[in-house]
């Protein structure tokens, strides 16, 4: 068994190594991905080993990115973009949704379009603007796209796998202030589905819902509550399209009460789909509505202003005593 | 009549080059400027010799490229009719565009592929796309009736530019895969200010890819004149991103044929990109949805009638007598035919299965899909138990 503990970028950066070496046909395209390793160093190395041929750097700009790796699969190729920050995808956007979203619908299934977009999201590094936001529902509400996002080294380097290896094209969402956050990964494992949430936490008063970077906030939260005497569930979601509505069902019909948390601003958010759907399904055993925590109708603010910003544990905990007032 | 509409309706000069350069600013340094087309036969059907560009091509070759147009615009002029008999929702005509369409068409290998906007019904013809599949996506009961691979003609794209990427990114994968083929992406006048275009360029010449852009610039984006997308020839955009660019008479299929040759041999040789400006002129409307006569003058229109892209090899051939009689009497009849083929053809296309709004939506599926095709399925099934 060969199992190691590597922080989450490293996770990633093994896992494209080895997709490199798998398949000739995986390639890395991105600004700064070559010599540099990526303004995160997520594709360190990979220049060094496996050349400018298979790991590009672009030019800077980010449509020419996606629609040359739309162009590059269509060849056969299984390009793995880099968008550097979340807020610079916007110039890609078009490409995305007009183009690699829609042309296996419009030629019938006789294209497909093999094309990871990996995306380092979220706030929490005190960066300047455009560089800490969570685009992910702007994809999501986007039908013909995968959204996926890990909260763990583990499910960082096994979801690129499984991404990189789907004929669809998939957007991986990074969550960049948990680059550096080290778990186990057995490379021998046989991975779970791609699009299968986990029980990250077992509970049974409330069910705290998240995906990416709160998924560790949940958890602390749930350690927190359970000083209380309150058993908090938390479901990892790991997808966001789609989403593993069975598994939020299954605990909800259990705890009974649902808090879904995510970075991303609530209105229109993940969360929103979440409690309609949970509402739906599972309107005879909730005991509360359904609550959300996430971000505000606001830009993301200014680094100094995030932590009040972002989500943190007392936000959580809030909800979780606000739920289980009901 | 309004001062504007009476300026506008000032005939163009009729050489074409920078005509509408010339007539926007009048200065000495601006003529001097004026590029000159490629031209291998003129309008009044003419062979004349260009220094970097020729074509020896035989009577059955010339003969075939006489065909392909007038079939082209045949199927054309039908898929108008169609649309105005309610059969088709929206026709893009090429009417005026058959010799850069079928000139840069036939100077295609197999193994080359094309990128086409929405207006490329000549390329398909030459890429043996049965002209009756394009026309699902106009009657709306599909969204690309052909498979891309076929024919290596990729699917219309309708939102402006984007393709170029597209065929970049292919061209990319091209020199990657160690082949001598070559790309072929096609834009308009009005797409060139697009930034996916500017993109395409950059990211063309930095990898050096195999890849020909071939714009057709037909004077008009809907209703806005070249004026409104740039201030300087379209084909010299190329040099500022380090590739040529070549300006070619649009309506001279020799020519488009000629330069498109070059300039795919120069891709496949390894020299990289390089830009096509086929200068020509859209002869209809933007598509069935325009009114022309809203922005621009008939005299300008007729102007262009006067350079026809078929009238011009019709006069060479029967000039130089490469062309019996029987020839074009039997092309009218094959016309014909072809005309009441896509006819009945568009007649009798079956309107899509209702479930088909959920198929290939994704190629390894998606939980929500599943979802909502089972639900849709149970709501119509609902109605049939009822009328039981």
């Amino acid at each position: 068994m060969a199992v190691k503990k590597l922080p989450i970028a490293k996770a990633i950066n093994e896992s494209l190594r080895t997709a490199l070496e798998n398949d000739p046909k995986v390639l890395i395209m991105g600004e700064d991905v070559g010599k540099l390793g990526g303004v995160f160093r997520v594709t360190d190395g990979l220049f060094k080993d496996f050349g400018e041929g298979r790991v590009i750097d672009t030019p800077l700009a980010e449509s020419g990115i996606v629609g040359t790796a739309i162009g590059l699969a269509l060849r056969g190729y299984r390009p793995v973009v880099e968008i550097q920050f979340d807020g610079f995808v916007f110039p890609a956007y078009d490409q995305i949704v007009t183009q690699l979203a829609k042309m296996h619908a419009r030629s019938l299934g006789k294209i497909k379009l093999p094309v990871v977009i990996r995306i380092p999201y979220g706030g929490g590094i005190g960066a300047v603007e455009h560089h800490s936001e969570s685009p992910e529902a702007l994809f999501a509400h986007v039908a013909g796209l995968k959204i996926v996002s890990p909260s763990n080294a583990s499910d960082a380097y096994w979801m690129m796998q499984q991404a990189i290896q789907g004929d669809d094209p998939v957007i991986f969402f990074e969550p960049k202030r948990r680059y550096w956050d080290k778990g186990e990964v057995d490379t021998d494992a046989i991975p779970a589905p791609l699009h299968k949430a986990r029980v990250a936490r077992e509970g049974t008063d409330l069910t705290l819902a998240a995906y990416g970077p709160m998924v560790k906030v949940c958890v602390e939260a749930a350690a927190a509550a359970a000083e209380e005497g309150k058993s908090v569930e938390v479901v990892d979601l790991r997808s966001m399209s789609p989403i593993d509505f069975d598994a939020i069902q299954t605990s909800v019909e259990k705890t009974r009460r649902l808090v879904v948390v995510h970075e991303a601003p609530v209105f229109y958010g993940a969360g929103a789909e979440i409690a309609a759907r949970i509402t739906e399904r599972c309107f005879y055993h909730l005991e509360a509505p359904v609550l959300r925590v996430g971000g505000y109708h606001a830009p993301y603010p200014p680094a100094r202003l995030e932590e009040e910003y972002l989500p943190g544990l007392d936000r959580v905990l809030d909800a979780v005593d606000r739920s289980l007032a009901y | 009549m309004t001062v504007e509409s009476t300026a506008a309706r000032k005939p163009r000069r009729s050489s074409g080059a920078g005509t509408k350069r010339a007539s926007a600013k009048k200065t000495p340094a601006t003529a001097a400027d004026e590029p000159q087309l490629v031209q291998l036969l003129t309008p009044e059907g003419e062979r004349v010799t260009h220094p970097d560009y020729e074509i020896d091509l035989s009577a059955d070759e010339l003969r075939g490229l006489y065909r392909d147009m007038v079939l082209t615009r045949r199927f054309d002029a039908e898929a108008t009719s169609l649309q105005r008999q309610g059969e088709l929702g929206l026709w893009a005509s090429l009417l005026g565009q058959e010799a850069a369409q079928i000139g840069s068409g036939r100077a295609l290998r197999d193994d080359d592929y094309v990128f086409p906007t929405y207006r490329e019904h000549g390329v398909a013809w030459c890429r043996g796309v049965d002209p009756t599949n394009l026309l699902g996506m106009f009657r709306g009961v599909n969204h690309g009736g052909w498979d891309p691979n076929s024919n290596n003609f990729h699917l219309y794209t309708i939102v402006i530019g984007s393709q170029t990427l597209h065929a970049t990114g292919y061209a990319m994968g091209v020199a990657k895969d160690g082949a001598d083929s070559a790309v072929i992406a096609y834009f308009g006048d009005g797409a060139s200010s697009q930034g996916d275009v500017a993109e395409s360029f950059t990211f063309s010449a930095v990898y050096n890819a195999p890849v020909v852009f071939f714009c057709q610039n037909n004077q008009w984006a809907i209703s806005e004149p070249t004026e409104k997308q740039m201030r300087v020839p379209l084909y010299q955009r190329a040099q500022g991103f380090g590739f040529p660019g070549v300006r070619v008479d649009g309506n001279d299929v020799l020519a488009c044929l000629a330069v498109t040759k070059a300039a795919l041999e120069r891709a496949r040789s390894g020299q990289g990109p390089m830009l096509i400006e086929a200068f020509t002129y859209r002869m209809g409307a933007h598509t069935t949805s325009d009114d022309p006569t809203k922005y621009r003058a008939d005299e300008e229109r007729e102007a262009w009638e006067a350079k026809d892209p078929i009238l011009r090899v019709r006069t060479y051939l029967e000039k130089q007598g490469l062309a019996e009689p029987a020839f074009f009497e039997e092309l009218e009849a094959e016309s014909e035919a072809l005309g009441k083929r896509v006819r009945e053809a568009v007649r009798s296309m079956p309107d899509p299965d209702t479930m088909a709004i959920f198929e290939n939506v994704y190629a390894d599926g998606h939980a929500l899909v599943d979802e909502e095709r089972a639900q849709f399925a149970a709501y119509q099934a609902s109605f049939a138990e009822e009328g039981k």
